[in-house]
């Protein structure tokens, strides 16, 4: 596929001794979003841990737009055109929302300004920016992460299990966000979810994994909710 | 404390107190250096009362080269050379860092073993490059003499000096960690490292800048104590225990903190050791510390936001 932004093959990780992720590969589109979907502990937040190379790789490459991040820290990984929202969102709670999202700002001339397009799609965020990070609430604290992510000009964004903690009124609100997102900025979205209900609203493709494996996937078209509902369910 | 008329004892608290805050002014600058790095890598750095002596020995060496080669010029070197003590303790940080620190970042054990030692070894090099015996810098004629509000008191300039750079350099520090693009990487750093690096920012460069600036700081903090007494190869390792004392006791939530830790630490020990012996004082103040961090495991101040 030309068409392909994010590439990852025969990715292998863990933790010392311990193999978490065992050899996974998948191809994804240009502004395509994906789901991967699975239970706890089967190794979906160690997968985007090491696509971001925050756990180094054991075997396997990860493509960014045909550019291969491997051995790249975090830092550059991120200048390569990938953004990571990390399960519990990991705001920096001592500092103001507006600090938070200038965190994100890649440095150069632009300075510390703020684009327009994240205070369009968060205007919460503007009215909140003097406010502590760790005092909003989890909901904004998800749209902050999500705009910490956007203003470092990603190709690709991952998002690990966005709905957590958060009030379904509030998810829905997200759903509609990512998809906007996706036709403003021609991005290419993967999350992991436990949530089907959310994922079946946003998503073009399924992943299912479990015990580090991907053991299913199909298109939205062809997905059978039962399937995945048996990976999902303990 | 018979003996003294209630006019005598308001001139010595007054005296006392103010070298109180010549001592809180080169306290702060010490606690500020090694607060930051502290505060955000973990790193206790026990070679850092050698920073100070670093900028100690540099004002003593530009003013030997400014007496010597261009000695109109003397009144004015003092400037440059607190410049010059900030750049090379700056500069030596830096290679530090580069060279051992970011090898040990995970063993912090070993870092105050590796600090020590190296501390023991610049305090050597001192001696055999400036000898066992103390020097002074010639200090400028501006900063001689003393300002007599009454009598009785006498506010020596070169303290007047120490205070104002200290405020200064703190009020620097401030606005680089509070205002500058680099001090919200700094801060971003301290806050979480891993996520700060998934934002983007290049979390090894702005830790060896964060600890060539807090090495920066204490030599700018040695400047300033060559104005209050003379330098030797051990001047700084004697006030690395009082900044710890600091550190600690301020908590490194905040640089307010500090500022409030190093203020009452300084005046308790000037006023009490006037008072007391030199020993007592310090027990005094010491007991009193431990007394407080019993409360306040924390320290002073303590961070307000939920993590």
């Amino acid at each position: 596929m030309s068409n392909t932004m994010f590439s990852v093959s025969g990715l292998e990780a863990g933790y010392g001794q311990s193999k978490v992720i065992n050899g996974i590969s998948m191809e994804v589109g240009r502004q395509e979003i994906v789901a991967v979907m699975g239970r706890n502990g089967m190794g979906k937040t160690t997968l985007f841990k090491t696509l971001m190379g925050i756990i180094p790789a054991m075997s396997g490459e990860v493509k960014v737009d045909g550019r291969s991040l491997d051995g790249m820290e975090p830092f550059s990984r991120v200048r390569n055109g990938i953004a990571y929202v990390p399960q519990g969102r990991m705001i920096f709670s001592n500092m103001t929302v507006l600090e938070n999202i200038q965190t994100g700002l890649p440095s150069g001339f632009q300075g510390n300004q703020v684009p327009d397009d994240i205070y369009a799609l968060f205007p919460v965020l503007h009215e909140m920016r003097s406010r502590k990070g760790g005092n909003l609430s989890g909901g904004q604290q998800q749209q902050l992460a999500i705009a910490r992510a956007l203003v470092t000009g990603p190709k690709v964004l991952l998002l690990d299990e966005p709905t957590e903690g958060i009030q379904p009124s509030i998810i829905k609100d997200i759903a509609k966000t990512l998809k906007e997102i996706r036709q403003l900025k021609g991005l290419t979205i993967i999350v992991s979810e436990q949530v089907l209900s959310f994922t079946m609203e946003i998503a073009d493709r399924f992943f299912v994994i479990d015990k580090g494996r991907f053991v299913y996937q199909d298109v939205r078209a062809n997905v059978d909710e039962s399937i995945i509902s048996k990976y999902l369910s303990v | 404390m018979d003996g003294y008329s209630l006019s005598d004892l308001f001139s010595i608290l007054v005296m006392q107190g103010f070298s109180g805050l010549s001592l809180f002014s080169v306290l702060l600058l010490m606690a500020l250096g090694l607060a930051i790095i502290f505060g955000q890598m973990g790193v206790i750095n026990m070679a850092h009362g050698e920073f100070m002596t670093i900028g100690a020995y540099t004002i003593y060496m530009t003013s030997r080269f400014t007496e010597r080669h261009f000695p109109s010029f003397m009144p004015y070197y003092f400037i440059v050379a607190i410049l010059a003590s900030f750049l090379i303790a700056f500069f030596v940080g830096y290679l530090l860092e580069f060279l051992l620190i970011r090898h040990l970042y995970k063993r912090p054990l070993d870092t105050l073993l590796a600090t020590w030692g190296l501390s023991l070894i610049l305090q050597q090099v001192f001696r055999s490059f400036f000898g066992a015996r103390e020097v002074s810098a010639t200090l400028p004629d501006w900063l001689m003499g003393a300002w007599k509000p009454t009598p009785d008191i006498d506010i020596p300039l070169n303290g007047l000096f120490v205070m104002a750079m200290s405020m200064l350099v703190t009020a620097m520090v401030g606005l680089f960690l509070f205002k500058s693009k680099w001090g919200l990487k700094v801060r971003a750093t301290t806050q979480n490292r891993v996520m700060a690096s998934a934002v983007g920012i290049n979390t090894k460069m702005v830790d060896r800048v964060t600890f060539a600036i807090g090495c920066g700081i204490a030599g700018v903090a040695g400047a300033c104590f060559t104005t209050i007494a003379s330098t030797g190869p051990t001047s700084g390792s004697l006030y690395i225990v009082d900044t710890f004392l600091v550190v600690v006791f301020g908590g490194t939530a905040s640089l307010f903190g500090t500022i409030a830790s190093a203020f009452t630490i300084a005046q308790a020990q000037s006023i009490l050791t006037f008072f007391l012996t030199n020993a007592m004082g310090k027990v005094v103040t010491l007991l009193t510390i431990i007394a407080i961090l019993m409360m306040r495991p924390e320290g002073l101040l303590r961070s307000k936001v939920r993590r």
